[in-house]
């Protein structure tokens, strides 16, 4: 039987770029500035990272296939470095690596870092993606986006649960209001405005049921992390030891697209979230959770999610948003930075830039969004579509805790 | 005996008013508001001849066995493809057998139909084929403000010939064949071209039909009065009522020319305005088919007691019910890609079509078939090696299983403003069929507005891609949620 991952790895030092729309930067300036803050705060010289981990996913508009974008351009020490990619879970998976690496024993430090430069296609939104679905869905597959992917839960959970699709908008308009909030209060945040209910309910349809307040922004940025053993970040001098207590990942094998599904859930979020809950030892989630940075891509996944990570009840997304449960002065607040939505989405970073704000509340350091005295920490990334997708997971705590 | 085994005809949904061409275009033109009166049939954004033949034949062939099919010859002039045969697409989305199988494109003709018909009717005589389909279908793209815009109609049509379970016995055939050039389109060339309204009138329709008919009689000893209903095409209807009387055809015997509800569709029209006549057709009925172009094709039926056991799916009159009005002139002359409208940067993507992929994964793309699991009975698409059943997971233990005929129902869906389409938003969805199986589809022939989950869906063979850079269309099939009826 498989210990888990729980406290055996921790963070030395984490760093993330303001995210944007940073016209005048490319992946390799967003690497350097998230990875300059990073190794500042690890306090340690470069040369002591034994192996990198790079998450990208749309390579082929920015740093290429490989993972030499990230050596090159951080001049790593001819060591291992390994691109990966899994949609939005990408970043995710990059830290995946480096914790599994630290935890194995093969290394005692390693660097996981994500980026994404979108802004450089030309048009709004992210980039179309006929040819990356592989060629024999290209010849068969609808002609969608990612909003429209994701809209189709929204008409999904109406319909599951008997609501109006008015109410279910309500839901999401408070989602949106809520993100916006905090993202107001995050310098590195890249949209930084407060909006109305009002608002967000009369912006313009981009896929029925989701208007454009209901879409996160599309940025360019970057975010890394530099993990070890807790016993090495002692030695090196760490008094407030941040780690791993879960860090899950569950695939979609295809039965929700191809044999029996509601439309209204994410049967990976409730796999893998069930298991990482085993993993840090989480009896109830509702109770013994302290804050969320979920993958709110569209306001409709935030809601939907809420369920599938066991906080809230089947059906009662709505209401629990509705009471503020997931306000930055609820129970359980969640997209305590921003979110995908104001702190903004640039795919192969966001699964870290989640993790650096748990990181960042650990240590008290997240200035007007502080919470207080967080316990357990988690992070969602949510990669492809509803019927089909990747999610990631993870947990962190304090070490021993 | 040999004859017609059963027939069809398609007409697409959307009918647009001869009042709203004029509204739009008579500035221009003011000799189209001679033909002011009723609406033709539009072949949606994503049909053509080609897909529209196929909802012809699946009308056609509803009850009967596809795989039986030894012949299939596609008549049209609009044919998607110069060098592929485009009866080979029809035939692949039909899931009809690839072996014995002989497909055939009938072109660069309006009366291609009669002659595919003709050609049809010896293949089985001659004892060489037993069960020969015919489709003729035809949308032809026409210049804004011209009596063809006013004219044309979309539509498409199909006949089978076998000699079993015959509801119109062949009773002969006469043909003439002569260069009298009407209109051509070039080689190459988008558009028609066509000569003097006179002449055509009255030295073409107006000579070369009634000198077949007679040459018919002639031959066959038939005389009028033998005939139950006469069909021709001919979009003058003043013309068409001429020819009846210059033949002395009984006006309660003339076939209407489907003027006033669909316009003129080319190489199909001779057989939707059969399939229509044989809708009302009796057992002992003699119906004359006349197909006009180049000369004329004669060809005599004599319906049988077997028509009271045949129905077409839904047939001309079922489509012609089934219609919504499209009101805005300049979205047809896009969906005709007559105007030029931004399709945006994300519009560009044209992503090559694999034909190697088309050919191993054809019986998926082309003829929509899945699998169902012969272990577990589960249907399921797309076809996978290892069963999609978690209790199962059987690997190779499959058949095919055909999704294209099954119903189904809505389980979510969208309006997409964000995706690229000529007809925004695009709707898509995941569909479910009945006895099992689901699949995530465009949606087309509804406006978002109308769909609503758990609504029901049909399956349609429609355009998927067409790739102005090499020339390539694509198809696939799409889910038709039933927004009205």
């Amino acid at each position: 039987m498989a210990s888990g991952i729980r406290d055996k790895v921790a963070i030395l030092g984490m760093g993330c770029s303001k995210f944007g729309e940073r016209w005048n930067d490319s992946a390799e300036d967003l690497m350097v500035e998230a990875f300059t803050e990073c190794i500042a705060d690890a306090g340690i010289d470069k040369k002591e990272i034994q192996a990198a981990w790079l998450g990208v996913c749309f390579d082929e508009i920015h740093v290429g296939k490989s993972a030499l974008a990230a050596s090159t351009t951080l001049r790593l020490n001819n060591i291992a470095v390994t691109r990966v990619e899994n949609f939005c879970a990408s970043g995710t998976e990059a830290f995946r690596g480096a914790v599994y690496a630290v935890a194995s024993g093969a290394c005692d430090i390693a660097l996981a870092l994500g980026v994404e430069k979108l802004k450089d296609i030309g048009y709004g939104g992210l980039p179309e993606f006929s040819s990356a679905m592989g060629i024999t869905n290209s010849m068969w597959f609808p002609n969608l986006t990612a909003p429209g992917g994701f809209a189709m839960l929204a008409t999904g959970y109406a319909a599951r649960y008997g609501l109006d699709i008015q109410e279910v908008k309500k839901a999401m308009a408070h989602i949106s209001v809520k993100s916006h909030a905090n993202g107001a209060l995050n310098p590195k945040a890249h949209l930084r405005r407060a909006v109305t209910e009002d608002q967000v309910l009369m912006s313009p349809m981009i896929a029925f049921p989701l208007g454009l307040f209901d879409c996160c922004g599309v940025s360019d940025g970057a975010a890394c992390a530099i993990v070890t053993t807790p016993e090495i970040a002692k030695s090196l001098g760490k008094k407030d030891i941040i780690s791993v207590k879960a860090l899950q990942i569950a695939l979609s094998n295809g039965t929700e697209l191809a044999y029996d599904w509601d439309g209204a859930h994410f049967l990976t979020t409730t796999k893998a979230s069930t298991a990482a809950y085993a993993e840090a030892g989480i009896k109830d989630p509702r109770t013994e959770i302290s804050m969320m940075e979920v993958h709110d891509c569209f306001s409709i996944t935030e809601l939907v999610t809420m369920e599938d990570l066991h906080i809230s009840e089947r059906g009662k997304a709505p209401k629990d948003i509705m009471d503020g449960f997931f306000d930055l002065d609820g129970t359980v607040p969640c997209q305590v930075d921003g979110g995908l939505k104001c702190f903004g989405h640039p795919i192969g970073a966001s699964g870290l830039r989640m993790l650096y704000e748990m990181y960042l509340q650990f240590l008290g350091r997240a200035g007007q969004r502080q919470i207080k005295d967080p316990r357990y920490g988690l992070t969602h990334n949510l990669g492809g579509f509803p019927m089909l997708n990747i999610c990631s997971i993870a947990i962190l705590g304090r070490h021993g805790d | 005996m040999v004859g017609i085994t059963a027939y069809g005809g398609y007409v697409p949904r959307y009918r647009i008013s001869r009042m709203t061409i004029i509204q739009n275009m008579a500035w221009y033109f003011p000799v189209i508001m001679a033909v002011a009166g009723g609406e033709k049939a539009i072949a949606n954004w994503d049909e053509d001849a080609v897909s529209m033949a196929v909802a012809a034949a699946y009308d056609c062939m509803a009850g009967k066995d596809r795989k039986a099919l030894d012949g299939l010859y596609l008549a049209s002039t609009t044919l998607p493809f110069a060098d592929r045969l485009n009866a080979g697409i029809v035939a692949a989305a039909l899931n009809a057998p690839e072996e014995g199988l002989m497909a055939a494109d009938f072109s660069a003709c309006m009366k291609a139909g009669t002659t595919a018909s003709m050609a049809a009717i010896q293949a089985v005589t001659s004892g060489e084929k037993q069960s020969v389909l015919v489709v003729a279908s035809d949308q032809r793209r026409t210049k804004m403000a011209t009596m063809f815009e006013m004219f044309y109609g979309d539509g498409a049509a199909a006949l089978l010939f076998g000699s079993k379970d015959v509801i119109a016995e062949f009773k002969g055939s006469f043909s003439i064949s002569c260069d009298f050039v009407d209109h051509y389109k070039g080689s190459g060339k988008d558009f028609d071209y066509g000569w003097e309204e006179r002449w055509v009138r009255d030295e073409g329709y107006g000579k070369v039909i009634p000198e077949a008919i007679r040459g018919f009689f002639k031959k066959t000893g038939m005389t009028m009065a033998d005939i139950s209903k006469v069909v021709y095409p001919c979009y003058f209807t003043g013309t068409h009522r001429a020819i009846a009387k210059d033949l002395g055809i009984d006006p309660a015997k003339l076939q209407d020319n489907l003027h006033g509800v669909c316009g003129d569709t080319g190489t199909a029209h001779p057989l939707l305005m059969f399939a229509a006549a044989m809708e009302d057709a009796k057992p002992g009925d003699r119906l004359l088919l006349a197909g006009f172009g180049q000369g004329c094709d004669v060809l005599c039926f004599e319906v049988t007691d077997a028509i009271k056991k045949f129905k077409p799916a839904k047939g001309v009159r079922g489509c012609l019910a089934t219609k919504v009005d499209f009101t805005n002139y300049l979205k047809f002359a896009k969906f005709r890609d007559l105007i030029t409208a931004d399709l945006g940067i994300r519009g560009e993507a044209n992503p090559n079509s694999s034909l190697t992929v088309l050919w191993r994964k054809r019986r998926m793309i082309l003829g929509f078939t899945g699998l169902k699991c012969t272990k577990c009975g589960t249907a399921q698409f797309p076809p996978m090696p290892v069963c999609v059943n978690p209790d199962c997971q059987s690997a190779g233990q499959f058949v095919d299983y055909e999704f294209a005929d099954k119903p189904g129902r809505v389980e979510a869906f969208t309006g997409d403003l964000l995706s690229p389409s000529v007809d925004p938003p695009a709707v898509y969805g995941l569909v479910s069929f009945t006895g099992g199986g689901r699949a995530f589809l465009d949606f087309t022939d509804c406006d978002m507005n109308q769909v609503k989950v758990g609504m029901p869906i049909t399956m349609t063979f429609r355009r998927r891609s067409r790739d102005s850079m090499r020339g390539f269309t694509g198809y696939f099939w799409k889910a038709v949620p039933k927004v009205e009826g």
